[in-house]
């Protein structure tokens, strides 16, 4: 009988000791930026020189790309070149980890490029230093005169790699430019790259341009002009410079705006005195009234999914932004804070809606989650507006315009950009000043 | 008969005891304490520190000539006797330590995997998710037959049996991973996040084998954020070794599972 109680004894305590293995949570990590190091890339000995281009610092200058684009995300720590250990001339070789981690960086860019025959080609390698093996590796053909576009589309690769989602660098801005005095404004269409470079010009100036936005699908750009004091709707192809009136809306038309397949445009124009939000069909420019209401119904944006409008109305007292189905119905109200709210944009990744408030004679550019809740005010300042996401909804382009010249007398726009946490704010250097800026979709999509 | 009786109700009595001591979910949950904040206590420097109070100030030097009389009265500490080295190297073995040096500063050179590829065609070297798949297709079998049973997560069924780490130390290893741990953003909320690493550790901390428990997730489309994290995870815990662990039961922790989940810290 003892030996059966024993046995029993032995049986149970057996069980307990299935259960041994340590586990401990890691719930908090850190924030802080990445450290990486981004090592000049190797020119090949092979490598002609061309035109207008000094392929010996190709090498160095495409890193350095790379680098002020990682900066600029606040992600992101590049190292100095001085502390680097290992010299460029054998970058296209394994890295000697050791060496890297000895001055604190947790991933490398190492690469070299050949230009021959006309043709740029361009490898690089991400390394993981603290697992010391490759984490991707790509290479790229195209003409040396696209070097710099190669230097974004690698920054591109390395930040989805990094971060796990998709990178904004190898997109452009698409801005009206403006000079001259307040009272004689010459607004001009311009669009640059992401980094501020490789400006041009699309309009001449003779007519007021506004609003210009892209089309998440393709590079073609809706814009607005007054044309004999009518406003028109435009598109634009940023490719190949065509240009196409849409139509002529009567009284006052704001902010055209295309829905997310490309095919539609959404904006609004007064009819009969009533400001109400329309859609048009671009194959057959067929006009859809979407609401009707005896309020001014203004900024509509559609949802990525393009179920759903975020717009403005006033149609509780004071300006506020509400939601509804693209067919106008289900309109719910969203915002009930204080002060005035306007320009809602959904997110290309559809969680987070932007919007402009007014408070207390501050303007903020804010986020929301979709229902109207999370409302988090990302910048604060005297007058900025027009907020536009970048193709991966991390990071938010507006422009602000300032007091400047002498005893404060002049004002200047500029653009800036800010991240989703609010902690990453920074000026878009721009030639001229500017206002209403949109961003495009990856160009290499 | 009420011998029997009576020995039965005995050895009845005896099993359900036995039975209650021995089940786990027969205890009771532990309480559930706000995790211990660990405070590291540092020396504010002379340069930092504020003024004193002109009253005070009067007091502290009174103090300090006190202990200055009974410092200049201790006897000077006894001079020792310089330390020899063992042994100077000879100068054969100094060379031959240079040259295993040499042989390791030599960079290995990078096999020829890229391909051409055409004009803006972005093609991946080496897919290193092939390779990753097919050196998990091994693994996979047997990862799918462990996760019913690995399915205890974080949660509060973590077995109170298994605390080998005091509270105190396994808040020390927290506070260590949360400095290395840099959280991949763009993460996806409504997905699982949770990331287990089971480790294997050396008695002073370091890492022997790093292994990610779902790591079949890893190569399954959609999951590109899961590699991000896991890979994140990995880092953080390469970056830290050797890891805060006690100086004894070497035995209890040398297996240890870290459950990496960033899902409060995103939501705030």
């Amino acid at each position: 009988m003892i030996r059966l109680l024993l046995l029993n004894l032995f049986f149970f305590l057996s069980c307990s000791k299935l259960f041994a293995l340590i586990e401990v949570d890691i719930t908090r990590g850190n924030l802080d930026p990445l450290p990486i190091a981004v090592s000049p890339l190797h020119v090949d000995i092979k490598s002609e020189e061309t035109k207008n281009l000094k392929t010996k610092e190709l090498g160095t200058k495409i890193s350095e790309i790379i680098e002020n684009n990682f900066k600029n995300t606040g992600l992101f720590n590049p190292l100095k070149k001085d502390a680097f250990v290992q010299k460029p001339d054998i970058a296209h070789l394994k890295p000697r980890f050791e060496d890297w981690r000895l001055i604190k960086a947790q991933a490398l860019v190492t690469g070299k490029l050949l230009v021959i025959g006309g043709k740029l080609k361009v490898e690089f390698r991400l390394w993981d230093l603290a697992a010391a093996q490759e984490m991707t590796a790509l290479a790229f053909t195209t003409t040396p005169s696209n070097w710099r576009r190669v230097a974004h589309i690698i920054s591109d690769k390395i930040y989805e790699r990094l971060t796990g989602e998709e990178g904004y660098f190898d997109t452009r801005i698409i801005y009206v430019s403006e000079t001259g005095p307040k009272n004689q404004r010459v607004k001009k269409l311009a669009i640059m790259d992401q980094d501020g470079e490789n400006t041009k010009y699309l309009t001449l100036g003779n007519e007021l341009v506004l609003t210009p936005r892209f089309n998440p699908t393709s590079q073609m750009v809706t814009y607005m002009s007054y044309f004999r004091n009518m406003p028109r709707v435009y598109l634009l192809d940023i490719e190949t410079g065509t240009q196409e009136i849409v139509g002529n809306f009567p009284g006052m038309t704001f902010a055209p705006r295309f829905s997310p397949d490309g095919k539609k445009i959404i904006m609004s124009f007064a009819k009969d005195g009533n400001s109400d939000i329309y859609t048009m069909n671009l194959d057959n420019r067929v006009v859809e009234r979407i609401t009707e209401h005896s309020s001014i119904d203004t900024s509509p944006s559609f949802s990525p999914d393009g179920k759903f409008i975020a717009f403005n109305s006033d149609r509780s007292g004071l300006q506020q932004i509400y939601v509804m189905r693209s067919d106008g119905s289900n309109v719910k109200r969203i915002t009930f804070g204080k002060g005035i709210y306007g320009t809602p944009v959904w997110s290309p990744r559809g969680d987070l809606i932007a919007f402009t408030k007014m408070h207390k004679g501050k303007f903020y550019i804010g986020v929301m989650r979709t229902d109207g809740t999370g409302e988090r005010l990302l910048t604060e300042n005297y007058y900025q507006e027009a907020p536009s996401w970048s193709p991966n909804g991390r990071v938010l382009v507006f422009y602000r315009e300032t007091k400047a010249g002498d005893k404060g007398k002049g004002f200047s726009a500029k653009l800036w950009s800010i991240d989703i946490t609010g902690y990453n704010e920074r000026r878009l250097l721009t030639k001229t000043d500017a206002s209403d800026p949109s961003w495009s979709s990856l160009l290499s999509k | 008969m009420i011998k029997s009786l009576f020995y039965s109700i005995t050895f009845h009595t005896i099993m359900i005891i036995l039975t209650i001591l021995s089940f786990p979910f027969m205890l009771r949950e532990p309480v559930d304490l706000p995790p211990i904040v660990s405070v590291e206590l540092i020396q504010i420097s002379d340069k930092t520190n504020i003024p004193y109070a002109p009253k005070a100030r009067k007091i502290i030097e009174e103090t300090k000539k006190k202990e200055e009389r009974i410092v200049s009265e201790q006897a000077p500490p006894a001079a020792k006797e310089k330390e020899k080295p063992d042994r100077i190297p000879l100068p054969d073995e100094k060379d031959e330590q240079k040259k295993i040096v040499k042989k390791k500063q030599n960079p290995e050179e990078v096999k020829p995997q890229i391909r051409q590829s055409s004009e803006f065609e972005k093609k991946e070297i080496i897919d290193t998710n092939q390779i990753a798949a097919l050196i998990d297709k091994a693994k996979e079998v047997e990862a799918v037959k462990k996760k019913d049973s690995n399915k205890i997560t974080q949660s509060n069924k973590k077995n109170s049996f298994a605390t080998a780490l005091s509270l105190s130390e396994e808040d020390a290893l927290r506070a260590q991973i949360f400095g290395c741990w840099s959280v991949p953003l763009g993460l996806p909320y409504d997905q699982d996040l949770l990331v287990r690493v089971k480790l294997q550790l050396k008695k002073d901390g370091t890492i022997m084998k790093s292994e990610i428990l779902d790591h079949e997730r890893m190569n399954k489309p959609g999951q590109k954020f899961y590699k991000v994290l896991a890979e994140s995870a990995l880092r953080a815990v390469r970056l830290c070794q050797p890891l805060k662990v006690p100086p004894t039961g070497y035995e209890k922790w040398k297996d240890l599972q870290l459950n990496f989940n960033p899902m409060e810290m995103l939501k705030g």
